[in-house]
This record gives C-alpha cells, structure tokens and sequence, in this order.
C-alpha cells in the first residue's frame, strides 16, 4: 500500500516541464527542483485556472475565489467558473469524445495507466496539497493519494475489458447472429464528491471516461485546488484534450447549466447536495440524460462495475447467418 | 563480456553473456551440463546455456511451491497487477533489444519480431495485469448463484491452481511466454517455464527483467534444456498443472500422463491452417492476406501448413496474384530491416520441411518455390507452394512448421466446408468473399478455434486463441484464458 512503484516512473518520459506552474506547489516533490525550492512551499503565487481543451484558462468572467486550507487561512485564488465555462468545457468534451471513444480500448488503457504513472511520481506534491486543502496527517494525506493511484490503475485495467463482461452474444431462434456490445453514451458532467478531494474525484471520474465518455468535471467546491493539481497530472501524462475538463467554482452555479445542456449525455450527481440533485435530475429530463445517483459512497471501498456500466448504452447487431 | 552485437537501424545493440545459468528461485546459478544456442542464419554460436537436469527441475519446483504458498497466493490481486504492471513497463523499455535478441536466436526477421511480437508481449502484461485484481468479475465465481439476492457486488475471486509447468516451442518464444507467463501470474500461480531448445535466450532476458522488476524469488522460474528436460518439467509430480506449445504428438503425451497423475492441462498444438478464397472475394487482397498471415507475419499460425481452397472459377487468378507478391519476399539476414523470410529455425526442421517437400514431389504434388540463393551457412528453405493435391498428400495433412501453402479448387460452398473440416486438426481459418452473408455462412461452419474474416491472423491479448480437436486444448487470451490457470470445477477437473 505505502509504495508507489517509483521503478515504474520514467522521468525522461514527461514531456511537460513539471507540475509547478500554476498547479502544484514544489514541497514534498519527488522531482522538486533547485531552482523551484527558492518558492515558500505551500504558498502558489498563481490563480488556479480552469482546465478545458487541454489548456488552462481563467473563468470567461474573469472571476475568481478565496479558497482556505484546513486552518482557515487563505490559501490561493481559483477560477470561479459560471455558464460560459461550463459550454466551453461542454464543447471541447465533444470534440474530444470521436477520438477517446473509437481508440482502442488498449489505447485507453495505455493512456490512462500513464496518468497513474504520472501522480505515483508526484506522489509527495499531491500528499502535501491533500494536507493543506484538509488537515490531517501526512500519513493519511500520503494514504490517500496511494489509494488514488491505485483506484485509477484498476479503471485503466478495465479499457480493454468491460466489454468482456458486458457484451453478450444473443443465440436467436432463427438463422441470424446478434451481439450485444456496450458503447459510451457520450458526453458525461460528474460532479465530485464534495468530502473526498482526491480519491472521491478519481472514482467518480475514471468510470466514466474509461469506456471512452469525456467528462466534464465540477471540482469539490471545498477542495478545488487538488481537483486542478489533477488536472495537471492529466495535461503532463498527454491525455487527449478535452477528454477530461476541470472547471472550479460554486456547485450550485455550475450544474444547472450543465443539467439542463442539449449536448451532455449523462450527470453524475456525486457531489451534489439532495435538494440540489432533485433538481438536477429533474433538469436532466430535458434530453433524457443518463442521471448517475448512487446512495453515499464509502470511497475507500473496492467498488464495483455500477458507476462504469451507469454511463454505457447497448447497441445489439443482428446479422443475417444464411447463405 | 559476451558477444556484441549492432543492430538493425534505429535499434539498440544488445549484450549477451558468454554463458546463462538457470533462473531459480530469483536468481541464477549455474548448472551441471551446457549447450550452445546459435543463430539460424548464421550457425555462429551466440552463448552457452545450461542444460536441466532432474534435480534442477526439483529444486524449479520446490523453489515455485515455496513462492506460491509463501508469497504469492498470498498477495491481494492487486500487489500481483502492481509487479506485472511494472514487468510490463520494463518489457516496453527494453523492447527494442529484445527484439534484436530474439531475431538473432530464432531466425525471425526484425521487422516481425520488433513491430508484431514485442508490442504483443507487452500489451499481454499490460492486460493481464488489469485482470489480476478483476477476477471476481471474470464471471467465475461459481458462487454468484448460491448466494442470497443481491449477490454482493464484489464475490471473492476465484483460486489459483498453484504451481504452474510452461513448456513452449521456437515460432515466437517471447510471445509464447507472454501469453503463458502473464495469466499464470495474474491469477495467483507460480510458474516454472521451459523454453524451446533452438530459442532459450529471450526467456533468460525475461528472467533478467523479473529480477529488475523485484518479483519475489520463485514466482518466475526459467528452466532451459531440451526436450527431455521439457518432460521432466510437464512430467514432474509438484506441479497441479501442465500448459503446453508444440507438437500434436507430445501434447497427447502430456494429456495421457496428465490423466494419469490427476492434472490439469492446456495445449497449442498447431495443426493446419485453411484459408477459403470464394469466387466473389477480393482477390488481390486475399493473396495479399494469405502470403502476408503465411509467410510474413508466421504469428503463432506459423505452425500450421496452410492449405488454400480457391473457388475454381478463380483459381488460376489468385495463385498468380500470390505467385507475383511470393517472387517479392526478400529471404536473408533476418537483423536487415528490408528481410521478409529469414532463417528456418533449426538444422533439425530444415530436414524436416526438406523431407516432407521431397515426398510431396514424388507424390505428385506441382511445386513452385521462390527464386531463391541462399547464403552458404545457416538454415534456409524458399516459400514455397505446392499446387493441386487431394486430401490424402502427406503435405496436406501434416503439421509443417515453415510457411508452405497448399492449393486446391473447390466447386461449392459445401464441398468446401467437408474439405477444410476433413483433418482431425482445427486451429484456424480464413475465409475471403464479398458477400457478407457467404462469409458468416461459412465462419458458423469451420471447425477451427479462430476464423478470420477477409484478414488473417489477427492476435490480441484479449481475443481468446486455440484450436478445436488435436490442435489444442483450452484457451489462452482473452477472459476465457484466464480459465486455464484458476481452479475451478469442471468437466475437464480429473477426477482422482
């Protein structure tokens, strides 16, 4: 558990400089520079900005927010994002989502255990943001990121075989062959868990895009900054753009729009507050969007094939086998 | 320091020892008795390497159970998905060398064994890995049914079998040892595996990046020799089960004595190949597909004689079409980049496909070969085709491990199928036509554990391969591969 398999990580791999900036302050690093440690840890100078595209931007308003570590104090400004970010990011999901889903599941896998790659190497900057966003100690913070790591690594497992267990082969009373085969519903918002700042989001999040959805994801409104961390964890590891957007900011601003958008296909409603989640639900109607609400997860738990199988459709194929 | 040798362009060089020991117990030490392994093409000799005995094979064997009930079975799948994540990134680093190495050992061309098999042998780690900690997903449990409604969303995963013998034969030993090794370990077994005498040095680098990845001593154990000690290993009473690549004739062998002392089995037992060209197919993209799935790509179909059924209204057309693209094959040294044949494997097939040619020709069988110089060392045979033979020609039955095509006309869909399902054999099968339903007609009806459909030999670490009948026996791949190394209950369970 407490290993991270540094024999697996490549430096010369990284095709990104580092994570510093604007995401992750040097501190507890594995690849802290020298040049970088001259940098008060735990104190970014940056505002954190949202992730759409590929790219980092600020909020379209111009916007942003106090965000307070564990102790109260301030602890950085992040992008409050508002409707106009939330189409965007919806935009880029799509134009991502041909690609992501028509590559091979392998490809998927490939794709996905380099991210794990990526945070198991910037294991300590992830434990020391975990700390600093919600106290605790640095084992638990350290804990948190290994089971994140790990949580991802079994999603990436899963590319190249839910179809193994989902499809079927359907033995028809007449001379045709049909087949069964899940395929993604498309576009998928997933609104983090709010208690959970790493391990919650990336267990949310890596159901959805494995089986080849993109995703629009609403940071925890409490822990936005390892929400963008993440996000330079995905831009580093050269995951496609806009298959994973990250948009920062209050819940109940965000979701509405992302509810009720003619062009996403599913909502997770993990992070969303009952009443709220009614709502959502009953503005995801509107296009008759794929609503994921599971009753209150235990995070830490192994989970099951529900929140991969929750965003999937089933296309059966009926072919004549007569000559 | 060993040999030295440069590679092909854009490869790395690779460094051999003069000598290898056996890898046991996680490390390696040497042993009683050597031999050389040389290069095919060549006949220069690469390295010595050692010669199991029977004590070697015992202590392989203890050293496996000790690591089984010690370690491994231990081990959350998902510690186990950790190592074989970590062999598989290795296998990805170190993939170019190895390539290099296994050219030069098996004869294969690098283009083949640098862009086909060391991309297949990683992404089998990198599958297999993903199921080492999924197994209760697998769909066999056996206990979902029996349990109260709702079943729990995570049942316990099944077991393991426990230590594992692996005997693997010289057409793509690094891949072979791949799609035995990775599964094996996946599930929860430990492995003692020997590879082909002729080709015994990428399963000794494999060792090497075991040791490098911190697998823990035992769970890999590379045992190397020849066929008596392959016997030794699927013959030895430690073992609960015996996986095995080679030919028809051993793999009953084993299946007899497996029946004997209670254990479980898989076989890769080759056989012959058909592929179907029907008169509507696409005809240069059938003899496209037939000389490249037989004579380039000799994935692990290549140890299957492919007999070719042409609809006779077309006949003529599709041997001349793989006539033209045979007289293109560039024979030679198989580190050129610009290689499509390289070296036979060994003096000992070479006589073989000599023989068998021989015999076929006065048979009566038309032969047409390549035009072809060969260089005047190493192990060389032309491709080669040979034209109009019946059912009853040696050639078409036989198991005949170099690329040799035989063609016949067929007059009906029918006949065809009567024909091609006329060996006790039943690997695979291409089948070429347009017409949609013809080919899904004709997939329904082929006895062979893969049918390729205007493609052939296609493999992908999740696509279940393995033959029908006396090509084999169970499956490796694929969700179905994992049923070969869990112990589950089933029909196939000795009943000792």
């Amino acid at each position: 558990m407490s290993e991270a398999s540094p024999p697996d990580f490549q430096p010369a791999d990284l095709q990104l400089p580092g994570l510093q900036p604007p995401g992750l302050p040097p501190s507890g690093g594995e690849r802290a520079q020298g040049g970088a440690a001259a940098r008060t840890a735990g104190v970014p100078r940056t505002t954190y900005r949202l992730y759409i595209g590929g790219a980092f931007a600020r909020a379209a308003s111009g916007r942003t927010f106090a965000v307070h570590g564990a102790d109260g104090a301030f602890l950085a400004s992040a992008a409050l994002a508002a409707d106009r970010d939330a189409r965007d990011a919806v935009v880029a999901a799509r134009g991502a989502f041909p690609g992501w889903s028509r590559a091979s599941g392998y490809e998927r896998g490939q794709a996905l255990y380099r991210v794990a790659e990526v945070m198991a190497a910037y294991r300590g900057a992830f434990a020391a943001q975990l700390r600093l966003a919600g106290g605790g100690s640095a084992e638990a913070a350290t804990a948190e990121v290994d089971a994140a790591v790990d949580r991802w690594n079994w999603y990436a497992g899963w590319a190249d075989k839910i179809t193994q267990v989902r499809a079927t082969v359907n033995p028809v009373a007449g001379p045709f062959g049909t087949v069964s085969l899940p395929e993604p519903v498309g576009v998928t918002a997933v609104l983090a868990p709010p208690e959970s700042a790493l391990l919650g989001l990336v267990s949310v999040l890596a159901p959805v895009i494995v089986s080849g959805n993109t995703a629009v994801l609403v940071a925890s409104e409490r822990y936005p900054v390892p929400a963008v961390a993440f996000a330079e964890a995905l831009a580093a590891a050269e995951l496609p753009a806009g298959v994973v957007n990250v948009l920062t900011g209050e819940v109940a601003e965000i979701s509405p729009w992302l509810a009720a958008h003619q062009d996403v296909n599913a909502i997770d409603l993990a992070g969303a507050p009952g009443p709220l989640a009614d709502d959502l639900a009953v503005a995801a109607a509107g296009n008759l969007k794929r609503v994921v609400r599971f009753p209150a997860t235990d995070w830490t738990a192994e989970p099951g094939l529900e929140r991969m199988f929750a965003t999937l459709e089933t296309k059966t194929i009926w072919h004549p086998l007569g000559r | 320091m060993g040999l030295r040798r440069g590679a092909a362009e854009g490869s790395s060089p690779v460094t051999l020892r003069d000598s290898y020991g056996l890898f046991i117990g996680g490390s390696f030490a040497p042993g009683s008795a050597v031999f050389k392994t040389v290069s095919p093409a060549t006949e220069e000799v690469l390295a010595e390497v050692t010669h199991g005995t029977t004590e070697d094979v015992d202590r392989a064997v203890a050293a496996a159970r000790q690591a089984y009930e010690r370690v491994w079975s231990l081990l959350p799948g998902r510690e186990r998905a950790r190592y074989l994540l970590r062999i598989a990134r290795l296998l990805r680093d170190r993939a170019p060398e190895l390539a290099v190495i296994e050219s030069l050992d098996s004869g294969k061309p690098i283009r083949q064994t640098r862009d086909v098999d060391l991309p297949l042998v990683t992404a089998h780690f990198f599958y297999h890995a993903g199921w080492a900690d999924k197994l209760a997903h697998a769909g066999f449990g056996g206990t979902a049914a029996a349990l109260p409604n709702p079943a729990p969303p995570n049942p316990a995963p099944p077991r393991p079998l426990g230590v594992v013998g692996q005997v693997i034969g010289w057409s793509s030993p690094l891949l072979m040892l791949a799609w035995k090794v990775a599964p094996a370990l996946a599930c929860g077994n430990t492995v003692v595996l020997k590879p082909a005498e002729s080709t015994p040095l990428t399963a000794l680098a494999f060792a090497e990046i075991c040791a490098e990845a911190g697998l823990p001593p035992g769970v890999v154990n590379i045992v190397t020799g020849d066929g008596q000690t392959g016997q030794l290993v699927a013959g030895h009473p430690g073992i609960d089960k015996v996986a095995f690549t080679g030919s028809p004739e051993v793999g009953k062998e084993i299946a007899k004595s497996a029946a004997l002392w209670g254990k479980r089995f898989t076989l890769e037992l080759g056989g012959t190949s058909a592929n179907i060209v029907c008169a509507d197919a696409d005809i240069e993209a059938a003899a496209q597909g037939i000389v490249e799935g037989v004579f380039i790509r000799q994935g692990h179909a290549c140890c299957a004689s492919s007999r070719v059924f042409v609809a006779e209204e077309v006949h003529d057309d599709l041997v001349g079409a793989v006539r033209r693209r045979m007289a293109a094959l560039r024979s030679g040294d198989p580190l050129d980049e610009a290689t499509d044949i390289g070296a036979v494997n060994s003096r000992g097939q070479l006589d073989k496909i000599t023989e068998l040619a021989r015999s076929a020709e006065s048979d009566g069988a038309v032969r047409w070969s390549a035009p072809h110089e060969p260089p005047d060392r190493g192990f060389w045979f032309p491709p080669t085709m040979f034209g109009v033979v019946s059912q009853e020609q040696r050639i078409a039955r036989e198991e005949l491990c170099w690329p040799v095509l035989t063609v016949s006309s067929f007059a009906a869909p029918d006949e065809v199928v009567d024909r091609t399902n006329s060996t006790r054999y039943g690997l695979s099968a291409g089948v070429w036509a347009r017409q949609d339903t013809l080919s899904a007609w004709l997939a329904a009806r082929l006895r062979a554990g893969v049918v390729w459909v205007n493609s052939f030999g296609g493999l992908d670490p999740a696509v279940p391969f393995g033959g029908f009948q006396e090509s084999g026996f169970g499956r490796e791949g694929g969700r179905h591969g994992l049923e070969a190394y869990l112990d589950l209950p089933g029909a196939w369970t000795p009943d000792v």
